[in-house]
């Protein structure tokens, strides 16, 4: 139990997904202008990473791992070659079904998330979170856990990064810098400012 | 042959993947701490857009509206496991420290982005040359953050010793910032603003102007 708490704050602070590995950068830099927008998105990341990095967790190691397969018959068969091609279908299968799924169901938060699900697919923190599980060999349970942690902290960067950049509209930057070069500072500000966690241990 | 010129050049300086169409930042950032592997990187990055829009291209036609993007990404996944499986095979030490960024080839906006945007709609192979010109759009940003990094950061370039560092009886103390991902950022956002100055017409308008300060006049 404790180290799975370890894990779950170790995923938010200290390897924050968006500040520590830079993964989903593209939306991270494109929807972070309104905090309202941000705060949608964040918890569409934070949805769609505990239930796919899961779920690749469990089609790694019962279908694709070296020797993964013993249960069907074939003992020898090591298809983790297949690996990138199964997780990138396994997300854009879940995203297309929790669409329908919260369409039909919850319509509010549907009409919420609205825009940002179909963007999720191609979220590379969400690939990440898969590559990194099958690499650092999490089990089922740590990887509930890595899953939700790594959505909760990308959610939290992109919400604090939204804060920043509303103020900064009232602010007067060179003319070079203005808009996306900016950002990419403020970005580095706040990646040392997480690099401050290090060191953190429960 | 004009055209062949300008769709191979114009993505490295005048429409640039990395600095101004926000594409493919992720990887940019996290595997350039040193030159060797960033220039793996770019070599397998160029050669999957470069193929993956000839593949999109080449089918463009027959590719149902629909389900484009499944298309897409499949023809974009396979390539990478090419790539992955070949790296793991030839390259093993290098693709260890790649770890998964080459799996994220895949999400990379830069290969989704040319074969929505180009593949889709042009013949073959313009929609290749396209995709090398974005893949070196995206590695002359990468290998100049890359130089700056790993010679500054560790007084190294390809492992070579450039400038001896003050640990091993040199003169150069290291600037060990530039070796932690946050300097990454700085160095893009400074790149950014070098080429917005020399092409003043990427500059971003600001959502507010600020007004000038007015000398308040005597009381007239």
């Amino acid at each position: 139990m404790e180290a799975l708490l370890s894990l779950f704050v170790r995923s938010i602070f200290i390897e924050n997904m968006a500040l520590a590995f830079f993964l989903g950068m593209c939306t991270f830099l494109a929807v972070s202008k309104k905090i309202q927008a941000a705060f949608g998105l964040g918890v569409a990341v934070v949805v769609v990473l505990t239930i796919t990095v899961p779920v690749n967790n469990l089609i790694y190691n019962y279908l694709l791992a070296d020797g993964a397969l013993a249960w069907a018959g074939y003992p020898d068969l090591d298809l983790s070659f297949l690996g990138l091609l199964s997780y990138i279908g396994v997300i854009a299968a879940l995203v297309q079904i929790l669409e329908m799924f919260l369409d039909k169901y919850v319509p509010a938060l549907y009409n919420a998330l609205g825009v940002f699900l179909p963007l999720i697919t191609v979220n590379c923190a969400i690939l990440g979170a898969s590559l990194f599980m099958v690499e650092r060999d999490y089990n089922f349970a740590e990887s509930v856990v890595f899953g939700a942690g790594a959505g909760v902290g990308w959610a939290l960067a992109i919400v604090a990064l939204a804060g920043i950049r509303e103020k900064l509209k009232y602010s007067d930057v060179p003319d070079g810098l203005q808009g996306l070069g900016i950002t990419f500072i403020i970005v580095g500000l706040m990646s040392l400012g997480f690099m401050s966690f290090g060191g953190i241990d429960i | 042959m004009e055209t062949v010129r300008e769709t191979l050049t114009s993505p490295i300086f005048k429409n640039n993947p990395i600095a101004l169409q926000i594409l493919g930042v992720c990887s940019a950032l996290a595997v350039t701490s040193s030159l060797q592997v960033t220039l793996v990187m770019c070599v397998a990055l160029t050669s999957v857009t470069a193929f993956s829009n000839l593949g999109v291209s080449l089918i463009r036609k027959h590719i149902p509206g629909s389900i484009r993007i499944i298309v897409q990404m499949i023809i974009i996944a396979s390539l990478v496991i090419v790539v992955d499986q070949l790296l793991k095979a030839y390259a093993y030490g290098i693709s260890k420290q790649l770890s998964v960024f080459v799996g994220l080839i895949i999400t990379n906006c830069i290969v989704m982005g040319r074969a929505e945007a180009f593949a889709m709609k042009n013949p073959p192979l313009p929609s290749f040359l396209d995709g090398i010109g974005n893949g070196l759009g995206y590695s002359v940003v990468l290998i100049s953050v890359a130089v700056v990094r790993e010679l500054f950061g560790a007084g190294k370039l390809m492992g070579f010793d450039i400038l001896p560092v003050v640990t091993e009886g040199g003169w150069y103390i290291p600037n060990g910032l530039l070796l932690l991902p946050p300097s990454a950022f700085f160095l893009i956002g400074g790149f950014i603003w070098i080429l917005r100055s020399v092409k003043t017409d990427q500059v971003e308008k600001p959502d507010f102007k600020l007004s000038k300060h007015t000398v308040a006049r005597e009381g007239v």
